[in-house]
């Protein structure tokens, strides 16, 4: 099993005709992802490398049977596309796009809770599942199929870290990155509890980075509901005191934000954090049995 | 994006929250015409995008125009935080019966605006939430059915406000600050002090506003606020060459793609013993062009002694920042050393790229590997 994308995975692309939407959707497969549609209005009809194109995506569901969608349209119009996905049917959404406003992400969260959509990005890599699906943007080759889940705020730093499970000869089931803008749509929470669920994930990877209070809170969710062991890294220990959201963010989580302090909240919850990207997958071989 | 005081209460003005009268003024003979034109008393107050200017002296009354020369004199050029003042807002003195405290910012956790209001103003809000959390009122406001005249009334009686009249302008104020909020798509509007005056008049004698940086395209009148001035001379670069620049105080120079891999960075270096110069991040792109001006930015700091490129390629091609180092080295004179460390997408045709070339750049394999080195080219400069 994996979590969020998988072999059941019928992909349709947000604007598979543009220059990333279609260079990512055919790198995505041919990995061999299965990728049903596209949707760009005004080109329906049309079709990228033989994967038909739809003007909406209703027509993307109910033609080609799409149930996964991956947003590339640019922010400021990655709200419209996400509620159109939402409001046609897709079951996963997952929008790679930076520069989304925030009150309009802030809308999108409030609309789909209860709808039973998972939304995850925007401003994220994407979900790759080994040997399954990959949906975004993360290069495929850097990881193999395996035990480990890793769940990250970052894109890069989340490569590196699966470069160096990789190295040691771990492989991953699911990789997931839920992107760094103050409002996304699923959490470390959402994840790890997708992961719990998993039975084919056994240890968990949690990578995270200064800012917000999202690392304290998956903290106390892990020692009080997981059983999953779960290793974590966090960036940021040297990083100037940033831009923050000013005096009353700081004050609304009753947390600095700082690395240390996360730290300090998942190691209080018996989580083990590495220094270093090497030392994390470092651990986790350990607790693996693998010879490091 | 951060406003400054006297910006935020434009906004204030444009959306009917009361302010003082006031003028910008950038040297004491400006002080002193704002004065003369405002009348009587007024406060100069230094403007600059950081906290504590009061206790730095960056705010003074003045008793008449000449007085308020004097004072401008005092305060334009000062150092507060690292921000050197210059400019100022003189502002007509305000009596001041009572200091109240609201604010509307992002609640990440709950996904919602949230309201905080308090009678306990004045004072730096985390004093407040440390000491005595029950006298902050607060309110999430549901984004999708919008704010409603009852949670104004809500925040106004658990906060303890029972003026009538105190009540009816702070409701009125609360709703314009929601419409502030959201018109303007700010991540924080914050009011400290909300003043009544002797007279029982409610006034926003200061203002935090923050805009989300990725709604400014639709907010040309706020995005023409940015004032470039108030960034370090290699940071003004960095932004209008577009990439993402922080000066740090260290000497190895940083240059990675993705704020994680950064940061991580950052702190893999502090590890070996070395200090980082800057936060530089190409972003997802880092064509040969992005690489060329972001190398120009961090050479153009003095302090910096040994350059590192950590890359991951995903979007980002390994052999296009190779081309773009090489690009960099030839159109310019780059005299410190510089240790590069490619992986990911085309990362083996980046390595050779770099090792044939004649450029006296070292390649190394891993992440730590190359810190290491870094740290030690500088130290040995």
């Amino acid at each position: 099993m994996a979590i969020i994308v998988d072999s059941d995975t019928r992909l349709v692309v947000q604007g598979l005709t543009g220059r990333e939407g279609r260079f990512h959707g055919l790198r995505n497969k041919a990995y061999g992802t299965n990728l049903v549609a596209g949707v760009t209005p005004g080109k329906g009809g049309q079709d990228v490398e033989g994967v038909p194109v739809f003007n909406t995506v209703l027509e993307a569901v109910e033609e080609a049977g799409a149930n996964t969608s991956l947003v590339f349209v640019p922010g400021p119009y990655s709200a419209d596309a996400i509620y159109e996905a939402v409001d046609s049917g897709i079951g996963t959404v997952i929008a790679i796009a930076e520069h989304v406003p925030a009150h309009e992400m802030l809308r999108v969260y409030n609309y789909i809770q209860g709808r039973g959509v998972t939304l995850i990005g925007p401003n994220c890599p994407g979900v790759l599942s080994p040997e399954k699906a990959n949906v975004g943007i993360i290069p495929g080759e850097i990881f193999s199929e395996g035990k480990i889940g890793l769940v990250s705020r970052s894109g890069t730093l989340t490569y590196q870290i699966g470069h160096e499970l990789t190295q040691l000869g771990l492989g991953n089931s699911t990789i997931v990155g839920i992107g760094g803008d103050p409002v996304v749509g699923s959490s470390f929470i959402d994840i790890l509890q997708k992961f719990e669920d998993d039975p084919e994930t056994e240890r968990i990877v949690m990578v995270g980075e200064i800012g917000g209070d999202e690392e304290e809170k998956a903290a106390r969710f892990i020692g009080a509901e997981m059983s999953t062991p779960v290793f974590a890294y966090i960036a940021g220990f040297t990083a100037p005191p940033g831009k923050t959201m000013g005096h009353a963010g700081a004050i609304i989580s009753g947390s600095s934000g700082t690395a240390e302090a996360k730290k300090e909240a998942l190691e209080a919850a018996g989580i083990t954090v590495g220094t270093t990207p090497t030392e994390v997958a470092q651990l986790v071989a350990e607790a693996a049995g693998v010879t490091v | 994006m951060d406003l400054y005081e006297y910006q935020g209460k434009e906004l204030f003005k444009r959306f009917g929250i009361p302010v003082s009268e006031g003028r910008l003024a950038t040297t004491p003979e400006e002080a002193r015409a704002a004065a003369e034109e405002i009348g009587g008393q007024v406060v100069v107050k230094a403007q600059v995008l950081t906290g504590g200017r009061g206790k730095a002296g960056g705010v003074k009354l003045a008793e008449d125009a000449a007085d308020a020369e004097q004072k401008a004199a005092d305060i334009l050029g000062l150092d507060i935080r690292g921000h050197v003042v210059k400019k100022i807002w003189i502002e007509q003195a305000s009596g001041i019966a009572k200091e109240y405290y609201l604010s509307i910012t992002f609640d990440r956790g709950e996904k919602k605006p949230l309201f905080m209001l308090t009678t306990e103003g004045g004072v730096e809000i985390e004093e407040v939430a440390d000491k005595n959390p029950d006298a902050i009122s607060r309110l999430h406001v549901d984004p999708l059915e919008g704010f409603q005249p009852w949670q104004a009334r809500r925040l106004i009686y658990g906060a303890g406000i029972d003026d009538p009249g105190e009540q009816k302008q702070i409701l009125s104020i609360i709703g314009r600050l929601y419409e502030a909020f959201v018109q303007c798509d700010a991540m924080l509007c914050e009011v400290n002090p909300l003043i009544v005056t002797p007279g029982g008049e409610v006034r926003a004698l200061d203002s935090k506003f923050t805009v989300d940086d990725n709604a400014l395209y639709r907010h040309e009148d706020i995005a023409a606020m940015r004032d470039l001035d108030a960034y370090p001379p290699e940071e003004r670069v960095a932004r209008e060459k577009g990439v993402t620049y922080v000066k740090l105080d260290g000497d190895v120079g940083i240059l990675g793609n993705g704020a994680g891999l950064v940061m991580s960075t950052l702190d893999v270096i502090a590890l070996a013993g070395g200090r980082a110069a800057n936060f530089c991040d190409l972003g997802g792109g880092g064509g040969a062009e992005g690489v060329v001006d972001a190398l120009e930015v961090i050479a153009s700091d003095p302090q910096v002694k040994s350059i590192l490129f950590n890359i991951f390629g995903g979007i980002t091609r390994c052999d296009e920042v190779a081309r773009g180092i090489l690009t960099a080295l030839d159109r310019m004179q780059i005299d410190r050393p510089i240790v590069v460390r490619l992986d990911g997408t085309n990362a083996e045709e980046g390595r050779r790229l770099l090792e044939e070339s004649d450029a006296p750049i070292d390649v190394e394999p891993t992440m730590l590997d190359a810190a290491k080195r870094a740290v030690e080219l500088a130290a040995a400069a």
